[in-house]
């Protein structure tokens, strides 16, 4: 059987599409987890990398959290917290927050530094505040840069939420998780695909951010 | 009035960028701070609207300190320009110039309605009011700039080298439109540059600073060419000042002279009376009074109108009578191949000749009455041929 012939029928079989174990429901615990990696992360990362890009301090530091938060395994993270913490979210979140917190810092904090400084000693000069500066000039030209960093967590997250289903939790995981325990390689495939699915959809939504939020001068600029 | 009161910028590792400096900056006209790199002056620039905070001595605002002012009150209160115009990409070109305004608390139409206004004054087209800074070339971009400095009508302007990064052509015309607005507008200008002839054409006052941030010399422009204090000042300024001051001296007094001067049509008469004048050659002129070139006597004593016009000598370019200075004139009879400048009106018709030596007169007695008038004198100096 051929891999398209496996998806075809894992999406044409009407039993995949409702219920607790049906398409949607796994999808939406799916983007839950990822949702809230990434939102743990960007609390985290974000403040960190835009204040020290903004202040110019503590980036060699910066740079060593970012490349010991890479090294981390994240499936073996997820055993070891696993065994502490028992069955959760916990565990899982762990795994999930540090891949996706070095992206985020390393690019706020790059896109920070690299802000034209010339604009900002104007807006000083102008007599715009710290806050105002931050907000009003920084930011929105640092946007890009800080949306990329968001995008390539959000599709790394996405793509490794399915671990989640190995400590007995939902998410597209289970479909592979349990495909596989059953020799079932139609519901494997048919998880993966809906994975690969869900990060190209993260791609897109970032690049519809990207068109909304940054501001045409900035975008025709580069 | 904006006074410097012995004001001394010393870093952290020791380095002292302006020594006991002070400075009063008249009010109403430009003050031009000049100096070679590491002088002080831009530091000195950023101590007046707080960038930088002296160490010791103080600056007065109209009377009263600027530190007894919230910073940014104080900020807000002065127009400020930089280097690279410092636009903001995200923002357009009318939202960039309302920046000052919108922070002032004016509401979002009336900001927009006076940025607009102000790329009038500063030569920008309107249509460019919905651009953004990439889409505007480097003089435009720092048109904004002065424009946004210019937007909450502040009384003072500060400008930090504005117009070094564009291409000396555009700086010309820039440098120009800034002498346009001062003279409708006549701003408190402190302007930070290193190029010493851009100093001489826009300063009413050109503070001369020397490297260790101390002040060389404090004079206006025609002075600082006339009597520098000292040697370094004198280097500074380089070779040519004589030629350069001459650039302060206006050709009013110039005596013209119409004789040597015929019309094409010019029978063989007119020409004769017009070779009895003794002069070795003579303009021709067209229809319209408009110079053609110069001719020899003797090639035109049949008559100008039978003299080709190809073979006449290049008149060189001519000078505008009363509105150039003595240094176009000068520059005019140098270039002209037969020693003698072309003087035109308004409308670039011939108002005379003048020969290198009548002008050489005119300036030995410019300087002659310049010793004598003195303080009195300076008055009489004209900004001639800045404004072109």
């Amino acid at each position: 059987m051929s891999i398209f012939q496996f998806i075809s029928d894992f999406f044409r079989d009407s039993a995949h599409w409702h219920g607790q174990y049906g398409i949607p429901h796994r999808v939406l615990e799916h983007l839950q987890y990822s949702f809230m990696a990434l939102g743990i992360a960007a609390g985290i990362a974000l403040p960190a990398g835009l204040i020290t890009g903004h202040t110019g301090r503590g980036g060699n530091a910066l740079a060593l959290i970012a490349t010991a938060a890479r090294a981390l395994p994240s499936y073996g993270l997820l055993v070891l917290m696993f065994f502490w913490l028992g069955i959760g979210l916990t565990p899982v979140m762990i795994p999930l927050v540090a891949l996706a917190v070095p992206p985020i810092l390393v690019t706020s904090y790059e896109a920070m530094r690299t802000v034209d400084p010339a604009p900002v000693d104007a807006a000083r000069g102008m007599g715009m505040g710290p806050v105002a500066v931050l907000f009003q000039v920084e930011l929105p030209v640092a946007l890009p840069l800080i949306l990329s960093g968001l995008r390539s967590a959000a599709i790394q997250v996405v793509s490794t939420t399915a671990i989640a289903a190995i400590v007995s939790l939902g998410g597209l995981g289970r479909f592979i998780i349990d495909g596989l325990s059953q020799r079932d390689y139609e519901i494997v495939v048919g998880g993966a695909t809906l994975i690969v699915g869900l990060a190209l959809a993260m791609i897109a939504l970032f690049w519809l951010i990207g068109r909304l939020a940054v501001s045409p001068g900035v975008r025709g600029g580069r | 009035m904006i006074q410097i009161e012995s004001v001394t910028k010393r870093y952290p590792d020791g380095t002292t960028a302006v020594d006991n400096l002070s400075l009063d900056i008249p009010d109403g006209s430009i003050t031009v701070l000049v100096g070679p790199s590491g002088c002080g002056k831009t530091t000195t620039l950023r101590m007046v609207n707080r960038m930088v905070e002296p160490t010791s001595g103080r600056i007065l605002l109209d009377g009263s300190d600027i530190t007894e002012q919230p910073v940014n009150a104080l900020r807000r209160s002065m127009g400020y320009v930089i280097q690279n115009a410092g636009l903001f990409q995200h923002r357009t070109i009318v939202d960039n110039i309302a920046t000052v305004p919108r922070m002032l608390g004016w509401d979002r139409r009336k900001a927009r309605e006076r940025a607009r206004e102000l790329m009038g004054r500063v030569g920008l087209d309107e249509s460019l009011a919905r651009r953004y800074p990439y889409q505007l070339s480097g003089g435009q971009q720092q048109r904004v700039g002065v424009a946004r400095a210019l937007a909450a009508d502040p009384p003072v302007l500060l400008m930090d080298e504005p117009f070094s990064a564009v291409d000396p052509i555009v700086r010309k015309s820039l440098q120009a439109e800034l002498l346009r607005i001062q003279q409708e507008l006549g701003k408190t200008i402190v302007f930070v540059t290193h190029d010493i002839d851009e100093a001489i054409k826009i300063g009413d006052m050109i503070a001369v600073m020397r490297t260790g941030g101390r002040l060389a010399q404090f004079a206006p422009p025609d002075e600082l060419l006339s009597s520098p204090a000292d040697a370094f000042v004198e280097d500074f300024l380089g070779t040519d000042r004589g030629i350069r001051r001459l650039s302060f001296f206006t050709s009013d007094g110039l005596q013209l002279t119409a004789e040597p001067v015929v019309a094409v049509d010019a029978d063989a008469e007119q020409v004769a009376r017009a070779t009895a004048a003794g002069s070795p050659y003579l303009l021709l002129t067209d229809a319209e009074g408009k110079p053609l070139g110069w001719v020899a006597p003797q090639d035109a004593a049949g008559g100008a109108d039978k003299v080709a016009v190809g073979r006449l000598l290049p008149y060189g370019r001519p000078f505008a009578a009363g509105r150039e200075s003595l240094r176009d004139a000068l520059d005019c009879a140098v270039l002209s191949p037969t020693g003698w400048a072309v003087a035109v009106d308004g409308e670039g018709k011939v108002a005379g000749v003048v020969s290198q030596e009548t002008i050489g007169a005119a300036i030995r007695s410019a300087h002659a009455e310049h010793r004598d008038g003195g303080g009195a004198g300076r008055a009489s100096i004209t900004k001639a041929g800045a404004a072109t």
